[in-house]
């Protein structure tokens, strides 16, 4: 099934102000409506390849099973709708793959990534996510955050040790509880939410969000969403504006249209024609 | 690592470092820090570390905690905060020695492993991070958490709307509303009709800059036509945009 017209997906990513390399890695295909982002860490360059295996090998494989399997129905073994035991079991492989490249070369020992993936299929979309790596929709004019953090100040919010308001002094910003490649098994979070024309999706590594406050992530989405590329480039220079202190990197997706999923005989050859 | 500097009339008697989950301050012996003092109670209060951040807890004293000159219940603590207690002041210090040139390191994301000893509660206080680094890496990433204590300010304390220091408006030249000033006050203004042709100004630490975001054709600026790149501003620049034409200035 091809999404091809109903989502406009632009992206950015940038090493920052301070950090020589870029250790984000960043994917999209608009045809098979997926958006892949992570933020990887460990010495050297090791960051830089745990993000990348992270992004390759779930872009690179969702792309092919997309072929074959139609994420809204529901796998009549597991019990499971397809589109989590999908993304259930890539997220799976790329662990692995981080894991045991990390646990058998020495240079990328303790590297790992955070991850946040958005599958859309069916006037909906899966998120899944690892980490601080976050999604935010915009809609009307109303900016959300979907996902909530795997760090030590999002746990510490949630216990009422400190207000989100204090959390933003915190010198604990940079520990997430979650990340993959660490362990020999991870847990994603993953959520499906109803998708609406005119939403704006943004993905987006803590080097945008620690920098640039939600009321002007906000504003920008809501000034330049007739120019999506302009506005992720936007975001990306404030960042840098505000002193770039991480790698910042951000996808936006806009939802043109409908995109039901096309059950049946009719609804099939009916999509071979849009 | 934090530290607190205990002194009485601008005398310095001790410095404590914050080694501990709980630091307890009070007139009673068993205190880690002990002042005794009449006006400090049995059980004054105490400062709770979590990794790089302390918070302050009063313990229901008499004569209460002050910080900064207000008293408090609860208080997350911030560099140079001063808790009085009495005549007794302790300073709080959270910096690290090694300043600013190793604090894009000290920001590396890190991963506290799901289940492992909250760091701060660990009892050694020599290496109270290094359980939150993966253990492969443990000695490497040990160092790089030890200081996350920058004597940065915190990324989002900085407001994000950092504007330039001048201020700027746009005066209409021409067109129905000529005359009429706008003040360039936010940090993006969109000019133009929406799905004819918009340019956006964007207020930047660097000075204000136009760019083009959408429409067939482009804004003119001091009769050249621009292209998809931003274009800085400068004082008393025209803009032609969607046959309008206005005037770019700086406000004293």
């Amino acid at each position: 099934m091809s999404l091809s017209g109903a989502l406009e997906i632009a992206s950015c990513t940038d090493p920052g102000m301070v950090r020589a390399h870029n250790e984000d890695s960043i994917a999209s295909d608009g045809e098979k409506g997926l958006v892949v982002l992570a933020d990887g860490m460990g010495g050297y360059n090791a960051g830089e390849v745990a993000s990348g295996m992270a992004t390759t090998v779930i872009i690179t494989e969702l792309q092919h099973l997309l072929d074959k399997r139609t994420p809204y129905e529901t796998d009549a073994a597991s019990g499971q709708v397809i589109a989590h035991q999908l993304l259930h079991e890539q997220i799976a492989k790329a662990n692995t793959s981080i894991y045991q490249a990390a646990q058998s070369q020495p240079q990328y020992a303790g590297m790992g990534t955070t991850l946040v993936v958005a599958l859309f299929y069916d006037n909906k979309m899966t998120v899944a996510h690892i980490g601080d790596s976050r999604l935010y929709r915009m809609r009307g004019d109303e900016l959300k955050q979907i996902t909530k953090d795997h760090s030590l100040l999002q746990e510490q919010i949630d216990s009422g040790v400190i207000t989100p308001q204090q959390a933003k002094q915190s010198q604990n910003k940079n520990l997430v509880t979650r990340a993959l490649g660490i362990d020999p098994i991870v847990e994603p979070e993953i959520h499906d939410h109803e998708t609406q024309p005119g939403d704006i999706y943004l993905l987006c590594s803590d080097g945008l969000c620690d920098m640039v406050g939600d009321e002007d992530i906000g504003l920008a989405l809501q000034t330049l969403s007739s120019n999506l590329k302009l506005c992720a480039q936007h975001l990306v220079q404030t960042a840098n504006d505000n002193g770039g202190r991480d790698n910042i990197s951000v996808i936006l997706v806009r939802v043109l249209r409908d995109f039901p999923a096309s059950r049946g005989i009719v609804g099939k050859l009916m999509s071979w024609f849009r | 690592m934090a530290k607190l500097i205990l002194s009485m009339d601008g005398l310095v008697l001790k410095e404590i470092n914050l080694t501990k989950e709980r630091t307890t301050i009070g007139r009673k012996p068993h205190n880690d820090i002990q002042i005794d003092n009449l006006a400090v109670s049995g059980e004054h209060a105490v400062i709770v570390t979590i990794l790089q951040d302390s918070f302050l807890e009063d313990l229901g004293s008499t004569n209460g905690t002050v910080v900064n000159g207000q008293s408090i219940k609860k208080h997350f603590l911030q560099n140079n905060d001063i808790i009085e207690l009495g005549k007794y002041k302790l300073k709080y210090v959270n910096e690290t020695p090694a300043g600013m040139a190793k604090a894009a390191d000290f920001e590396k994301t890190m991963v506290l492993r799901p289940g492992a000893t909250r760091p701060a509660a660990s009892a050694a206080p020599a290496a109270p991070v290094a359980a939150a680094a993966p253990a492969p890496a443990a000695a490497k990433a040990g160092d790089t958490v030890q200081g996350p204590a920058t004597t940065m300010p915190p990324a989002a304390a900085k407001p994000a709307t950092s504007a330039p220091q001048k201020s700027a408006a746009l005066q209409l030249l021409s067109g129905a509303n000529a005359g009429k000033e706008l003040d360039l006050t936010k940090p993006l203004t969109t000019l133009g009709k929406p799905g004819v042709q918009v340019a956006v100004i964007t207020r930047r630490p660097q000075g204000f800059f136009i760019t083009h975001v959408e429409g067939a054709s482009f804004p003119v600026v001091n009769g050249k036509p621009l292209d998809a790149q931003a274009h800085a501003l400068n004082d008393h620049d025209v803009i032609e945009l969607a046959g309008v034409k206005m005037e770019f200035f700086l406000k004293a």
